[in-house]
């Protein structure tokens, strides 16, 4: 069993501040995370290894400093990584970023599961998983809880669905998002931090990837953020004041203006 | 400060934190309520490999020494010191082994524990033999094929959830203590069994039970070293593992101070955070200085067995006494700045100071290694003379 997980470094938002001048993310002292919601696509992948046996491969596409999410992920079970980095890949949106992780699974050529987490804390768009099962031409199952048993080149998992669950069967190789619900994830263990400490993963740029430079990173992007920006907060309360006959008709009259009542 | 410390240890002091915060912290007013073993958090201690800390690499351990498992002892007494003892029992429940143990037996059993698959657990006490070793009772006799265990012992740490047991019992009765060996029993030997579970002032986490030996036959290799060496045995055990109990004591202490400064800083009297009153920042000043030399006094008497020295009884008996004294001063100061919030569950000060109280007394009771201390003191001057 041959296991990808998609990993991405995030700016730990529990502190996260916005620039009130220039509306803008304050990069400055935030400390960078592995995207939560991918910890748990790392564990199941893990686990999926302990029960099938196999290889467990992390990848992520971002700048030099996200090789640490890949060590991390050596430190708690994973086998290999590869990180994809080049400065043609910067400003990808989700698209692109599918795109380029797409041409790196070719790539590995070896793969059975593809576990990314539901979503990113920072996007939170959700749509990488999806977009890349597309590209894969894979089938694909969102929301995963559990994954009860694999076997005969086929898998059957639970997935999250809004008011319970469905059991579903997808054949291999398949790409899967998981729920926080799936698992705890592992601390990192000594072993394992050693292990990281000193593995060599090598990285990825656009032209290892034979990609083409159209479909990667901003020029790859089919979505622009033209501005970001704290919503304005339009509070104008209005007080009545004189007889309280009087301040109720008012209130109802201005209820059926809003058409309220 | 980042003291004298290696990469690797300070790794493995790290991670031990992140444990304690992210495992312990959030469960341990539950555990100590409930007096629930930790079993979940055993098991992330093993999956992180903390029970490789102590052991060997020749038995698929990560070769650390004293001073590495001082520091995880450390970091998880820190949060909650019932956890922290019931990792600890496991590296003196198989200590025996390490020190005194034959290849064949080392390689049958530490790897388990080395996985963190098996427990362990030292048992020496008994209802008559605390303080006063040579009074213990429980008898191995020796018959065709092993030896029969009969007795019981008392306030066994990890007893009941071990599964492998160091055991001092009398192979040679009319000999006295010197008629003591040390034996390996398994949990589940026919004729062992466990008394109900103590319930305790502190360190509630843990469990402490009784060993029941009721014609327990064990076989004959199951004998740790050699009939006779029982009881020396044990006492160089004993002082290896005390500066454990000492960094047990300096992690107690350091979380008490650590939240006693958080309080301290919010907590408004008269206008002001009670930080700003002379008579608390006095205080706070006396209970770090105090884990500072505590640490540092177990830190090197640590160092200094790993570095292979052979005599460190004295210094060993004096970084647990030194550090158990401060626990107990520094928790008990914590409860008074805190107030009268010290003194209820809401805050985590009442259990360390509940906790706090056993260092003084187990491995050696702080008033019996200080008159060995003393003993020694007096033993050298006359030497001289
Ligand atoms: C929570 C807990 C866990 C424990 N875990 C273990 C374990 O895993 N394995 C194990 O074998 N034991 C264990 N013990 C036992 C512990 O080591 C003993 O309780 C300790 O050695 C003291 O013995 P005692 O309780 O019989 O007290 P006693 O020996 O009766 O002492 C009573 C008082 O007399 C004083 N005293 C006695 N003798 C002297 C002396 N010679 N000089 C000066 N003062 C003296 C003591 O200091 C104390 O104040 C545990 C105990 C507890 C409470």
């Amino acid at each position: 069993m041959n296991i990808v997980v998609c990993l991405k470094q995030v700016p730990d938002t529990t502190d996260i501040k916005i620039d009130p001048q220039t509306n803008t993310l304050v990069r400055q002292g935030i400390k960078n995370i592995v995207n939560p919601f991918d910890t748990y696509a790392l564990e199941e992948g893990v686990r999926v290894k302990e029960r099938y046996g196999g290889r467990v491969t992390a990848i992520s596409m971002g700048p030099a400093q996200a090789e640490e999410v890949l060590r991390e992920a050596i430190a708690t079970g994973a086998d290999d990584a590869v990180l994809l980095s080049d400065g043609a890949f910067a400003g990808a949106d989700t698209l692109a970023t599918a795109y380029t992780l797409a041409r790196a699974i070719n790539k590995l050529e070896q793969y059975d599961v593809i576990i990314c987490g539901r979503q990113t804390i920072d996007g939170d768009t959700g749509q990488v998983g999806p977009e890349l099962a597309e590209m894969l031409k894979l089938s694909f199952v969102a929301y995963v809880s559990k994954i009860d048993e694999i076997s005969n080149g086929y898998m059957r998992v639970k997935r999250m669905i809004e008011d319970g669950y469905e059991v579903m069967e997808t054949p291999l190789p398949a790409v899967l998002t998981v729920v926080k619900e799936i698992n705890v994830p592992r601390l990192p263990s000594l072993r394992g931090l050693t292990k990281a400490k000193s593995a060599v993963i090598p990285v990825w740029t656009a032209q290892e990837l034979g990609v083409d430079n159209n479909m990667v990173g901003l020029s790859g992007s089919a979505t622009r953020v033209i501005e970001i920006f704290f919503p304005q907060r339009v509070r104008c309360g209005e007080i009545f004041q004189g007889e309280l006959e009087s301040q109720v008709s008012r209130l109802v009259d201005k209820l059926r203006e809003a058409t309220i009542v | 400060m980042e003291y004298f410390l290696t990469e690797q240890q300070k790794t493995t002091k790290n991670l031990a934190r992140r444990i304690a915060e992210e495992r312990v912290l959030p469960v341990r007013a539950e555990l100590d309520e409930k007096e629930e073993f930790p079993w979940a958090i055993m098991k992330d201690l093993a999956d992180a490999d903390m029970f490789r800390v102590f052991i060997p690499e020749e038995y698929e351990g990560l070769g650390g020494g004293c001073l590495d498992l001082c520091l995880v002892v450390e970091e998880l007494s820190r949060v909650c010191s019932g956890v922290a003892i019931s990792y600890a029992a496991t590296a003196l429940g198989c200590s025996s082994l390490l020190e005194y143990g034959t290849e064949e037996q080392k390689r049958k059993h530490l790897p388990d524990v080395a996985s963190g698959g098996r427990l362990t657990a030292f048992a020496l006490t008994e209802a008559t033999a605390g303080s006063d070793v040579s009074a213990i009772r429980t008898t191995a006799r020796r018959e065709q094929g092993g030896y029969v265990l009969n007795g019981t012992k008392q306030f066994i740490t990890n007893g009941g959830e071990a599964e492998i047991y160091t055991v001092i019992a009398l192979t040679s009765p009319e000999r006295g203590i010197r008629g003591a060996s040390a034996f390996l029993v398994e949990k589940d030997t026919p004729g062992f069994t466990f008394g109900n579970k103590e319930k305790k002032m502190g360190l509630r986490a843990s469990a402490t039970r009784e060993l029941i030996f009721r014609n327990c036959l064990i076989p004959e290799e199951n004998i740790i070293g050699r009939e006779g060496m029982g009881f020396v045995m044990a006492m160089r055990l004993l002082d290896r593992s005390r500066p454990g109990v000492g960094a047990q004591a300096v992690g107690l202490a350091q979380g008490a101070l650590e939240a006693t400064v958080d309080y301290a800083r919010q907590r408004i009297q008269f206008g002001h955070p009670i930080i700003s009153l002379q008579a608390v920042q006095l205080m706070l000043a006396d209970m770090a200085i105090a884990v500072e030399a505590a640490r540092l006094l177990v830190y090197s008497v640590a160092k200094t067995i790993d570095s292979g020295e052979k005599n460190f009884t004295e210094e060993a008996a004096m970084a647990k006494v030194f550090a158990s004294d401060t626990a107990m001063k520094v928790t008990t100061d914590a409860v008074q700045i805190f107030g009268g919030a010290g003194y209820m569950r809401d805050y985590p000060v009442e259990k360390m100071m509940r906790d706090a109280k056993i260092t003084q007394i187990y491995e050696g009771s702080n008033e019996a290694l200080r008159t060995a201390i003393a003993f020694e003191l007096r033993k050298r001057k006359a030497r001289r003379e």
